[in-house]
């Protein structure tokens, strides 16, 4: 289910199927992606919430899979952008980091995402304990920094911005709001995976 | 261009009310035997026949490049009457209605009033020309415009020496077009050029691409064109043309003063805040198509670059 936007993508850019990616697929592809990568990242944060309010707590392998999905949305974003926007020109892509803030946002969201991509294992999770829950809260920092970036390249319409702010600032409001209670739950014995 | 006999009756002159004054406006000007009346049958009110659109290429004035094709011309396009994604243009105007329509032209001009858009045409010869078109956001095409040299029909109005600027106005009706209805931008839409800048004569009046009346979402029925600068100061379904003497307000230039300047010359040295405006993507080319250098004036160096001289393009940007 979440694969197809990149299926359809991949189709589109090798023209097969009958997709096509309109009329400037370069722009067709880093838009797809990168709204695609913010969206998997706004459901990712919504997984605790929803949690807390439907005591489900099989959501959380959901989630995830969801924040492993928001990672390679935003590889396919930034790649598409390196290789078909930039030609690969490294000398270019360098300057226009540099020189454009939105561009050195959207790559500073991009980058705090790897170490959460490597570290998203059962495995790992185990084996960092408390500090996976505080690694992974660094999920707050890279939805902000998303939307930073995403409302800072938008030319006039800011709708769509405002829009994802305000999700945004709910989910993370969410959890400020009820910290009181996950701390009195972590003094309580045995509580298992975080609130990230 | 013909003159004379004012016995003819022009197309306008199914009288109504709102209509009277383009008469009159017309006598004024001694257009009132131009050729449409007398070479076309009689439409309906307002129409302007399909031949007229199949002009002959001026190429003296036309790049050689491939134009990009209808569909991409007609498929992507920035028009924020219609709403603020390119493909929202051609999904949004299908129920706009270009004709019949009226241009008011007013200010510091001696021949005022509001002109039906065929007799604003009657004594125009279209021509074909193919232009680059460069977007401020670093896209750009090659378009075969139908349309008349702007100054042609400013000269007619008789602008007097008060007239530095020429301000333009897109229609402003938010149930034709639904964009309108969200305050994206000040509406309407007002665009302007110094008047040396409207009366050079790459600058255009289009009415038409590839021998076809204007698509809705290319600005019909009448757009200006200006290659030399980015595709916004091109202020398309013009209502109003006014003659002023002060500098216009213009919607880009007001709505982000430090992002769009009033003279917006396609300069590559230049940037964007938010982008490089060196090179850029023509529209048409495969993914793997390499950005092409932007050039400054967009190629139109030889023609304009004298309009600028002295000033400093940096800061009038
Ligand atoms: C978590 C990481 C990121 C997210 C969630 C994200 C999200 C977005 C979104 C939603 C858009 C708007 C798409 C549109 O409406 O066209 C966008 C635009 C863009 N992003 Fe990202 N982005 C991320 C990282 C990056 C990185 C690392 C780069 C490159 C260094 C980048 C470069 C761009 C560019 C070039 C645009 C288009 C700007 C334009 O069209 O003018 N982004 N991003």
């Amino acid at each position: 289910m979440f694969i197809s936007p990149a299926l359809w993508l991949a189709a589109g850019a090798l023209g097969v199927a009958g997709v096509s990616l309109g009329m400037d697929p370069v722009r067709s592809l880093v838009h797809e992606n990168g709204t695609m990568a913010l969206r998997m990242l706004v459901a990712t944060l919504a997984i605790t919430p929803l949690r807390q309010l439907t005591g489900h707590s099989d959501l959380l392998r959901l989630r995830r899979m969801l924040g492993l999905f928001a990672f390679f949305y935003a590889l396919l974003h930034l790649s598409s952008w390196v290789v078909f926007d930039q030609g690969m020109d490294l000398q270019m892509i360098l300057s226009e980091v540099v020189k454009r803030p939105y561009l050195l946002v959207g790559l500073s969201a991009a980058m705090l995402m790897l170490p959460l991509a490597l570290t998203s294992t059962t495995a790992a999770q185990r084996w960092l304990k408390r500090r996976w829950t505080q690694l992974h809260r660094l999920t707050y920092v890279i939805a902000v920094l998303a939307v930073w970036h995403f409302w800072w390249q938008v030319k006039k319409d800011l709708r769509e911005p405002i829009a994802y702010a305000v999700i945004v600032t709910v989910l993370l409001g969410w959890r400020v709001w009820k910290r009181p209670r996950a701390a009195k739950a972590r003094s309580a014995p045995a509580t298992t995976q975080g609130t990230a | 261009m013909a003159h004379k006999s004012a016995s003819i009756i022009l197309p306008s002159e199914i009288t109504s009310e709102a209509l009277f004054h383009d008469r009159r406006a017309v006598l004024a000007m001694g257009l009132a035997g131009a050729a449409l009346g007398a070479a076309t049958p009689l439409t309906a009110l307002g129409d302007i026949p399909a031949e007229r659109y199949k002009a002959a290429r001026n190429a003296r004035l036309s790049v050689t490049e491939t134009p990009n094709s209808f569909e991409e011309i007609s498929g992507y396009n920035n028009f924020y009457e219609f709403g603020t994604d390119k493909s929202d243009p051609a999904a949004n105007s299908r129920n706009f209605k270009p004709l019949p329509w009226n241009v008011t032209v007013d200010g510091e001009c001696e021949v005022k009033g509001s002109f039906a858009l065929e007799d604003l045409l009657a004594p125009q010869t279209l021509e074909e020309r193919v232009y680059r078109m460069r977007c401020v956001e670093a896209w750009s095409m090659v378009i075969p415009w139908v349309g008349f040299p702007l100054a042609e029909l400013l000269k007619r109005h008789k602008p007097t020496s008060k007239a530095k600027y020429v301000a333009f106005t897109t229609l402003n009706d938010p149930k034709q077009m639904p964009g309108q209805r969200e305050r994206v931008l000040d509406w309407p839409y007002v665009e302007g050029l110094r008047i040396d800048e409207a009366m050079n004569p790459l600058t255009l009046l289009a009415v038409g691409v590839y021998g076809k009346a204007l698509p809705n979402q290319c600005g019909a029925p009448l757009r200006l064109v200006v290659p030399w600068k980015y595709g916004f100061k091109g202020i398309k379904s013009i209502v109003r043309i006014s003659f002023v003497e002060q500098q216009p307000r213009t919607s880009w230039s007001h709505a982000a003063p430090n992002e769009y300047g009033f003279y917006a010359n396609v300069n590559p040295a230049v940037d964007h805040p938010r982008w490089s405006q060196a090179t850029e993507r023509r529209i048409g080319g495969s993914l793997l198509a390499r950005r092409q250098a932007t050039l400054p004036f967009n190629g139109y160096a030889d023609q304009v670059a004298d309009l600028y001289k002295g000033m400093d393009l940096r800061r009038n940007f």
